[in-house]
């Protein structure tokens, strides 16, 4: 398994085999507070890096998941729907959204490591 | 996190930090919206023990002089005059086209009335209440003071002990004045979750003392947002979100405010309207609304049936007793029958929906004194 890196907005993706593997950070799950429900997208969908493509909804409000790469949407983690407190109590394992078959596997080389996304998450972003 | 300078702090900002209170700007002021322990662990202490808020930010004021009640009376529909000592009330403060410009509370204190109103709306309320009253009838806000909720089926264990008086023995809407962990303090046996519990006004100073005691007796310390959440499972309206200056109180489902004999007089602000509405029907009601599966409909949401909007959702989240979405908002009165089949558009999609008593939680409210509720 190859080394996970963030997005800006706070989703995690990581190269599994010929997928991706996508999630929120644990810096993300705690300012969201505890997810009552999440919103998952369609397998087969095209998605563009930066698009709209989950809603992760906590207690208190509705926030959007965007895809961190482009790609097709491979499989979706039907566990969530009854199980949404994964994405607390594991954001970087059980608690996964979807993975993407990314068009150009080299994007995710692009975008932050663990220790940038750390002073990104620090700086208050 | 810069805005957050700008705000007011309560007397309590320096235990909320030590605790881990995540602040959020709301009405002016940082305020706790969650500890760490979490907004669903918050509401369940709530609903199983006891849990402490902060609401300092709230408006505290005293209506002192001869005929206070009677003045205050220009204002809301509420039966003020006949108000008991030692008794406290929910009241509206209406306009003159009959809609509220704010919800409060009126405690009788024997030589004065001692007012609680929404943190958002004090300034207008005090200024219109101001306005209102005759020369020997005064309002006098009262910012030096602190206010705490202690709220849940633990709440009387929890405060026995530490106040002087027996609050053990006040009934819902109670109000007594007693030292609690050696502070004087005003407690009304009231709140803002559905459950028993005391609010306990005190001056600043004394606050962190009696919010430690508190602490220290069990209470779990809870935020805006479990508060958000225990009243939304209520069924009692936020102002600013379920009522407001164009709701009236018979939209609103709000009548039980209304005094008897105000409805007789229709001497009120607004009365035109009330009786025009409780004679005809109102066009569109508050309800409460459960929508189907677990994804929540938010203030905002539009409710459609048949294809046709027929309302909109004005409070809606998750509530963490129920264990699903729950949500109120208003709909046209031909459509507002319990079990009524609705959809809520949420991101472009309907969610089936019914709409439903309120409230979703049973209250447990103490309604006598001695007795186990």
């Amino acid at each position: 398994m190859s080394q996970t890196r963030f997005a800006e907005s706070h989703e995690w993706v990581r190269l599994d085999g010929e997928t991706a593997v996508v999630g929120i950070s644990d810096h993300a799950q705690n300012a969201l507070g505890d997810v009552v429900f999440v919103d998952l997208p369609e397998v087969g969908r095209e998605v563009e890096a930066g698009e709209s493509v989950a809603v992760v909804e906590s207690v208190k409000a509705a926030s959007d998941i965007y895809a961190p790469i482009a790609g097709t949407i491979a499989a979706v983690n039907a566990a969530l729907v009854d199980n949404p407190g994964q994405v607390n109590s594991d954001p970087m394992g059980e608690g996964w959204f979807f993975t993407i078959t990314p068009r150009d596997a080299g994007d995710i080389g692009k975008l932050m490591d663990a220790d940038a996304y750390a002073r990104h998450a620090e700086a208050g972003h | 996190m810069a805005d957050t300078e700008s705000l007011l702090e309560t007397p309590l900002a320096g235990l909320h930090r030590e605790i881990g209170g995540r602040m959020v700007g709301f009405a002016g002021y940082a305020m706790p919206v969650q500890y760490p322990a979490g907004i669903i662990a918050e509401h369940q202490a709530c609903r199983a023990g006891a849990a402490l808020f902060d609401v300092s930010h709230m408006g505290q004021a005293e209506l002192r002089g001869e005929g206070a009640a009677a003045a205050l009376e220009r204002v809301t529909p509420a039966e003020i005059q006949a108000l008991k000592p030692g008794r406290q009330r929910y009241a509206l403060l209406m306009n003159e086209s009959g809609g509220i410009i704010d919800d409060f509370m009126v405690a009788n204190l024997g030589d004065r009335l001692f007012l609680v109103v929404n943190a958002s709306r004090k300034a207008m309320d005090f200024q219109e209440i101001g306005a209102a009253l005759p020369a020997g009838v005064s309002i006098v806000p009262r910012p030096d003071r602190a206010l705490l909720a202690l709220q849940g089926p633990g709440a009387e264990a929890m405060l026995a002990p530490l106040a002087e008086g027996n609050v053990a023995a006040m009934p819902f809407m109670g109000v007594l004045e007693s030292p609690v962990a050696g502070v004087p303090a005003l407690i009304t046996r009231s709140g803002y979750t559905g459950e028993d519990g005391f609010e306990i006004g005190i001056p600043a100073e004394g606050a962190e003392k009696v919010a430690r005691a508190l602490l220290a007796a069990g209470a779990s310390p809870a935020g805006l947002g479990a508060r958000d959440s225990l009243r939304l499972e209520a069924g009692l309206p936020l102002y600013g979100q379920d009522i407001d200056e164009t709701t009236s109180p018979v939209e609103a489902a709000l009548t039980f405010s209304l005094g008897k004999r105000r409805r007789i007089a229709w001497d009120f602000r607004g009365a035109e309207r009330v009786r025009e509405e409780l004679d005809s029907g109102p066009k569109r009601l508050r309800v409460g609304i459960l929508p189907d599966g677990r994804q929540p409909a938010r203030a905002h949401t539009e409710i459609a049936l048949g294809g046709s909007t027929i309302g909109e959702v004005t409070s809606g989240g998750f509530g963490p007793s129920l264990n699903a979405p729950v949500a109120m908002g208003y709909v046209a009165r031909a459509h507002a029958g319990d079990g009524t089949a609705l959809e809520l558009m949420v991101r472009g999609r309907a969610i089936p929906a019914r709409i439903a008593p309120t409230p979703f939680v049973p209250h447990r409210y103490k309604r006598t004194a001695g007795a186990s509720a």
